[in-house]
């Protein structure tokens, strides 16, 4: 801890932290929006559950970047009181539910990069990161493996659904490699051994992915386009509206307990 | 709770019971639980399929209001509590859809019902919920007065809903908790967290006292119920009992009951107050509520936007069956 406190400065590992919350939190905002509406009770069942991991790994990321930046924000001050642009999370999360394979294709593709981050913050250098990631990550086997289940029986199901599905891959494929381009930040901490480059996850990604896709029929879409800009703060139209929602009792009742 | 008007027959008298009416009628006197597989009256069955599954639609629907606040929960520890007091709903109304399956109807007939229209869901749900403390009035008195009418059916007579009553019941006694700390956050927060605290109280009570159904004079169904053990106490007596809980946690909390008539009865030892406007319960429940459509609405939209989810897990697994049944073959 105190060895990645001097290889990196706080506000680096405050960059960091953020962005792995952000993700949390835009990402389990989106999944909750579906409760109630699901197509089967099963589902709504998951994807609450699905949500409230989320939630709950939110709670250790941005309460960990509140006590690294040393300014007294709590998890709540940095969810609820931060505007679109002090935001970190990756431009996939935000995307609009759509229809079920939407939310399902955008779940897959993050779970699985999910899944090699996680696991590779379990050997940080910083043992406050690698124990909210031993703890996540128990919870992301097992949304990775509902996720990818799921993407093969519904690729693999009917007609309209591989057509739904191919779809989904096609719309959400572009905003995938966001997640494995490095800049100053991560390069520092990668330097410092609290997380791996990102671009190194890419082929344990791409080989998790390229299994499941291969078993539900799709095709691997061939654009090589990346939309970027989520985790620098430059996000889509849709953000502003998920924290006109989220952060409406705290900016309507400033100061207030609940 | 969340079963109204459950429609059952008459009561019969020992004359008028066959053999088996009377040995059937002797073990739920003696408390023995019925299984599924044993031999019970039809009306008996069909009142119960009406009342379980009139539950599980309640479950299910009442993760509506609920979930319209998800979104917008003030708090990261609010917001989980609420994701997981609903998830818990969804999980209740599985139970509850189950325990109706062991009576010989499937959960998509029921849903059909529910979406066409011929099965109901508790009035409850069909109010809105406005500002946050809804939430926490929903989780007050909602699942207070669900509670009330949940304890005791975990000693009905059917044991696959005893059974899923029991579970059910450690729950609930966590929603309702949850639903109070809001409630006082509330009533001991700026003036408007305490005037949108009582303005939740004023348009939660009335319609929780709905819950319980008609009173007990135009109650027809009730003795029949009640002598199968389906039903445990009437519906006056519940919501007298809930009153009489719930006054002394409003005042508690510092709030005001919004009834004039709420008086203290030394001589029976309860609360005096106005029976809720039925007017506007029949109302409700004949889909005049301020949410029926929307409610119903959603849940029908939700269903079938999806089928095609749906109908492609059914075509995978017929796929895959297929698979391997062919594997199997080349093998040999």
């Amino acid at each position: 801890m105190a060895a990645a406190e001097i290889a990196v400065d706080r506000a680096t590992l405050f960059e960091f932290l953020t962005r792995m919350g952000d993700n949390t939190l835009i990402l389990g905002h989106r999944v909750s929006e579906w409760c109630g509406h699901a197509p089967v009770l099963e589902e709504d069942i998951a994807l609450a559950n699905t949500a409230l991991d989320l939630i709950g790994q939110t709670h250790f990321w941005l309460g960990l970047a509140g006590e690294v930046e040393g300014k007294g924000r709590s998890a709540d001050a940095l969810a609820f009181l931060r505007d679109a642009s002090g935001f970190r999370n990756a431009l996939l999360v935000e995307r609009p539910n759509g229809d079920f394979g939407q939310t399902l294709m955008r779940q897959f593709l993050f779970d699985a990069w999910h899944h090699v981050m996680l696991t590779a913050l379990t050997g940080s250098s910083d043992p406050r990161v690698a124990e909210i990631a031993a703890k996540a990550l128990k919870e992301v086997s097992y949304h990775l493996e509902r996720s990818g289940d799921l993407i093969v029986r519904l690729g693999d199901g009917t007609a309209e659904s591989h057509a739904r599905m191919q779809r989904a891959l096609d719309d959400m494929w572009s905003y995938v490699g966001e997640l494995f381009i490095a800049d100053e930040t991560d390069r520092a901490i990668a330097g410092a051994g609290i997380a791996p480059d990102p671009a190194s996850l890419r082929p344990q990604w791409e080989a998790i992915v390229g299994e499941v896709l291969h078993e539900a029929t799709l095709k691997v879409p061939t654009t090589t386009y990346v939309h970027k800009g989520g985790r620098r703060g430059i996000h889509t139209e849709h953000l502003g509206y998920i924290l006109a929602d989220m952060q409406f009792l705290q900016r309507a009742y400033p100061g207030a307990t609940w | 709770m969340y079963a109204q008007l459950v429609k059952s027959e008459g009561k019969k008298s020992a004359e008028e019971m066959s053999p088996e009416e009377r040995a059937f009628q002797d073990r739920v006197d003696r408390g023995e639980k019925i299984e599924p597989k044993e031999w019970m009256p039809e009306g008996y069955r069909k009142t119960l399929i009406r009342q379980i599954g009139q539950h599980a639609h309640s479950e299910i629907v009442g993760q509506l209001p609920e979930g319209n606040w998800i979104t917008r929960a003030p708090t990261l520890e609010r917001k989980a509590i609420l994701l997981a007091k609903v998830q818990d709903e969804a999980g209740h109304g599985l139970y509850l859809y189950c325990a109706a399956e062991t009576l010989g109807i499937s959960r998509d007939q029921l849903l059909d019902k529910l979406h066409d229209g011929s099965m109901k869901y508790s009035s409850i749900f069909n109010y809105p919920t406005l500002t946050w403390a809804d939430i926490g009035a929903v989780g007050w008195l909602v699942d207070g007065a669900a509670i009330m009418n949940q304890v005791p059916l975990q000693k009905t007579s059917f044991g696959p809903y005893s059974r899923a009553m029991i579970r059910i019941c450690k729950e609930e006694s966590f929603h309702q908790r949850q639903g109070y700390d809001i409630m006082m956050k509330m009533a001991q927060g700026t003036p408007e967290q305490k005037a949108m605290a009582q303005d939740a109280l004023n348009r939660f009570w009335s319609p929780a006292l709905m819950m319980f159904g008609p009173s007990d004079k135009e109650s027809v169904h009730s003795a029949q119920s009640m002598a199968w053990k389906i039903k445990i106490d009437t519906n006056d007596e519940l919501r007298q009992k809930f009153v009489d809980q719930t006054v002394p946690q409003a005042e508690y909390l510092g709030l005001s009951i919004p009834d004039p008539n709420l008086k203290w009865n030394e001589e029976k030892k309860g609360y005096d107050f106005s029976e809720p406007d039925w007017t506007e319960f029949f109302e409700v429940i004949a889909g005049n509520g301020p949410c029926n459509r929307e409610r119903l609405g959603a849940r029908v939209k939700a269903w079938e936007d999806g089928a095609w989810f749906r109908d492609a897990l059914v075509a995978h697994a017929e796929k895959d069956a297929a698979r391997r049944a062919a594997a199997r073959v080349a093998a040999e």
